[in-house]
């Protein structure tokens, strides 16, 4: 049992890990591109409209990944997930359901216009098309974040005798109080990995002193865009969504902080330190007195609740993990705050271009908000474990009852192996497309 | 309520197949009969802007099976484990082969992706035979033996195949004889609707040659389904006596055969889309008609102890049908309106439309 079940979760976290690297490139960068192609007409400068097409191209072989590796999800609840699909797929297929109609089909049908229809159209309704685009895209990531609240924090439904649950009221599922704050700082985080893209290639066109006046483009805006967001990804969206972990998972909150024992007269925010398991404890800790408590409450003495206080049974199952993605993501956004700053102040002092080792910063930090982002969901994902629902269902009890260890170990070989080929495919032609540049081309 | 979101999902799940599998099937033909770059280019051209969209209908069938039939959804996804999983493998196979052969212009590179194109769009129209073929043939739910479920409410494992290929070995597995012999009709089937959307779409060279493909294979095809029509009897001993009792049934398969007789005027017609039309229709009827020959049933017992799932006792409560029914008519209508400017923009042939280079 132990095996198996193993082998799926590995199989799910590897496939949706590796999925969710293109959504979050495919989610900012449709806003990009949408104020690319708005820049141009409201100004008429060509350049802006060529931005706007070679990010396209960029953004068409990020969609066509994103597609791929997205169809496997989906079956993947009723392959992998038989017992839990049975279970809940009255409540989260519904809304699984309305992100296939809502946001699949307007974004796949727009984004054809959107790619081969500039000639066709006219320059009002391309732009038009691209925002199309540009809002399928971010209806599927909120249809997603609300399958997702109802699993953090279920709400809206009742348990049928025969223990499957369903749906009771449809509203509910979206004034799930998980939504919106969940919601939004997932968005801001997409932008800030699509803002350091952007921001990341310019400075590699004007460091290697090619495409200059393009690389001048994305660097501002990619650092203008990149700023709002490492800010708005932080506060108030991470705040909001820190708190509703605080109220709603008190356990796994103090599992991502790192609180084993509650501390009297208020909680220290941990920075650096590695977790125990054995003696319940952190090693080589570094703290900061009573901030914890403020952050969450606004209170210095306020109490925040360690493991201690909970059962075993209900204790995150990888306290480790958690506490890891968890300060990984902050420690990460702080990186990003901080280098935005400077690089939005070295650009209103007019030096941006010339601050090479900023741009040395930017080119490298392009991984980066993809390590940021991931570690954000394993912090959501391990946080809620042992359970998938919530306080409701356990992880152990959605597998399906019939696929075997090895048939899932099969599978999961078999994706290792076709996305490692993505992979390689989409860095070798991303690449091949960054190396050829943008393209100058004469408006009629 | 179960029978409006089981026609939902039936005409969704139609609509897919003939969508995605013109470009199935136009894959199947790029395989076999292009042999120029011009060709090659051509036919990826005249799918290029269509080909995701048409998957998309995959996924919301998917989404709405999920949701309106989670019991069945659940227990058929995990008891065709390896099939469905290697579908998924296939689906992203050809995906990229259609995708990545324009990125890099080297003959190597392009016939690496031209062959994962041709021959995943090959195995793809087999394999989604195969599929209706076990939803036709039913299977050992409940993987009774000796009378009793080995498993609870209805959950099975079906191996890819049994040493007999047969379908009614009590150990059953999802290539057989019958559910192999359906495959060839929905392949050959594709080709014949991948063909007539070449026709359609563009001004290819191979147009006239491939007008003439079209008849030939539509004799097969004709023999296929006579000959699947008297093995039937072999599966299901009464397959006709939904038709029997709702006379009202049989404008399925007369659209259907409409749809075979229409294409034998291939050479005849004056508008290239007409063929299209009729492979449509042979799709749809078909389609309609073997779904319906088991209705209410979705997947039909093998055994005389667990009973067949059906549209009754898969499905969610009746709020979650109910409330569903709002957002998907807003949906739906949104739909026909993409799909409408998609095609409309799109109308006419391919040839002047950029496509793989961008």
């Amino acid at each position: 049992m132990e095996d198996m079940i193993f082998y799926d979760r590995l199989q799910f976290a590897f496939t949706i890990t590796f999925h969710y690297l293109f959504p979050q490139l495919t989610m900012g960068l449709s806003l990009m591109i949408v104020y690319f192609k708005w820049k141009f007409l409201r100004t008429n400068e060509s350049m802006f409209n060529d931005a706007a097409k070679f990010w396209m191209k960029i953004f068409a072989l990020n969609f066509a990944m994103g597609v791929v590796t997205g169809i496997p999800m989906e079956f993947q609840f009723g392959t992998n997930w038989a017992k839990f699909s049975e279970l809940t797929g009255g409540i989260i297929g519904q809304t699984l359901a309305m992100e296939g109609m809502f946001s699949f089909f307007l974004e796949s049908s727009f984004l054809g216009l959107f790619l081969f229809g500039e000639k066709l159209l006219g320059q009002k309704l391309h732009f038009l098309t691209g925002f199309l685009v540009f809002l399928g895209s971010w209806a599927s990531g909120y249809l997603i974040i609300a399958t997702h609240s109802w699993m953090q924090h279920p709400v809206g439904y009742e348990i049928l005798e025969n223990g499957r649950y369903v749906l009771n009221n449809f509203g509910d599922l979206f004034s799930n109080p998980w939504l919106i704050p969940a919601f939004l700082h997932n968005q801001m985080g997409s932008v800030i990995t699509s803002s350091f893209i952007v921001a990341g290639i310019g400075a590699f066109y004007i460091l290697s002193k090619k495409n200059v006046a393009f690389g001048k483009l994305f660097l501002k805006t990619g650092v203008i865009f990149g700023l709002i967001s490492s800010i708005l990804v932080a506060f108030p969206t991470g705040d909001l969504a820190a708190k509703n972990v605080a109220k709603y998972q008190p356990a796994a909150f103090a599992g991502m902080e790192g609180i084993f024992e509650t501390e009297e007269g208020g909680a220290e925010i941990v920075l650096i330190g590695q977790p125990d398991m054995e003696n319940k404890r952190l090693d080589n800790k570094i703290a900061v007195p009573n901030v914890l408590s403020f952050l969450t409450y606004q209170r210095w003495d306020a109490e925040i609740k360690g493991l201690n206080e909970f059962d075993e049974s209900v204790h995150p199952t990888n306290v480790p993990g958690l506490y890891y993605s968890y300060h990984i993501m902050v420690g990460l956004g702080t990186v990003f705050i901080g280098l935005m700053i400077l690089a939005t102040i070295q650009l209103f002092r007019k030096k941006l271009y010339q601050t090479k080792w900023i741009l040395w910063a930017l080119l490298f930090m392009i991984p980066f908000p993809y390590i940021a982002n991931t570690a954000g969901w394993y912090t959501a994902e391990l946080g809620r474990q042992p359970w998938l629902v919530y306080d409701l269902l356990r992880t152990v009890d959605g597998i399906s009852p019939t696929v075997s260890s090895g048939n899932t170990l099969f599978t999961l070989l078999g994706f290792v192996g076709l996305y490692f080929l993505l992979g390689l495919l989409f860095l070798l032609l991303a690449g091949k497309i960054i190396n050829k540049g943008p393209e100058t081309s004469k408006i009629d | 309520m179960e029978i409006f979101w089981y026609i939902v999902l039936m005409t969704i799940l139609t609509v897919y197949v003939i969508l995605d599998g013109y470009d199935f099937g136009a894959g199947i033909i790029h395989l076999f009969f292009a042999k120029k770059e011009k060709d090659k280019v051509l036919i990826t051209k005249s799918i290029g802007p269509f080909w995701d969209a048409n998957e998309v209908w995959l996924i919301a069938g998917g989404g709405i099976l999920f949701f309106a039939f989670p019991t069945l959804y659940a227990i058929s996804f995990s008891g065709f484990y390896l099939p469905l999983i290697m579908i998924l493998w296939l689906l992203i196979f050809r995906a990229i082969g259609l995708e990545l052969r324009g990125q890099i212009h080297n003959k190597i590179w392009e016939s690496i992706w031209d062959k994962a194109f041709g021959i995943s769009s090959l195995l793809l129209a087999l394999f989604f035979g195969v599929a209706l073929g076990n939803v036709i043939r039913g299977v050992n739910l409940g993987m009774v033996t000796d009378g009793v479920a080995v498993y609870e409410d209805a959950y099975f494992i079906l191996p890819l195949w049994n040493s007999t290929f047969s379908p009614q070995a009590e150990h059953l597995g999802v290539i057989d004889w019958f559910t192999l012999f359906l495959g060839i009709v929905s392949v050959v089937a594709l080709m014949i609707h991948g063909a007539n959307w070449i026709i359609f779409k563009t001004n290819s060279e191979l147009n006239p040659k491939l007008k003439k493909t079209v008849f030939n294979l539509n004799i097969v095809l004709l023999i296929l389904v006579i000959t699947s029509l008297s093995v039937w009897h072999i599966i299901e001993p009464d397959p006709f006596h939904n038709f029997i009792e709702n006379p009202w049934m049989f404008i399925f398969p007369i659209i259907c055969l409409v749809g075979l007789f229409g294409m034998f005027k291939v050479k005849q017609f004056k508008k290239d889309g007409t063929g299209f039309l009729f492979s449509s229709l042979f799709l749809f009827g078909g389609l309609t008609s073997t779904v319906a020959s088991i209705f209410p049933k979705v997947l039909p017992s093998t055994n005389d102890v667990v009973p067949s799932l059906d549209i009754y006792n898969t499905s969610t409560a009746e709020y979650g049908l109910s409330v569903g029914v709002y957002w998907f008519i807003i949906a739906i209508i949104l739909v026909a309106v993409y799909m409408f400017v998609q095609y409309r923009v799109f109308s006419g042939k391919m040839d002047d439309v950029g496509y793989g280079e961008h």
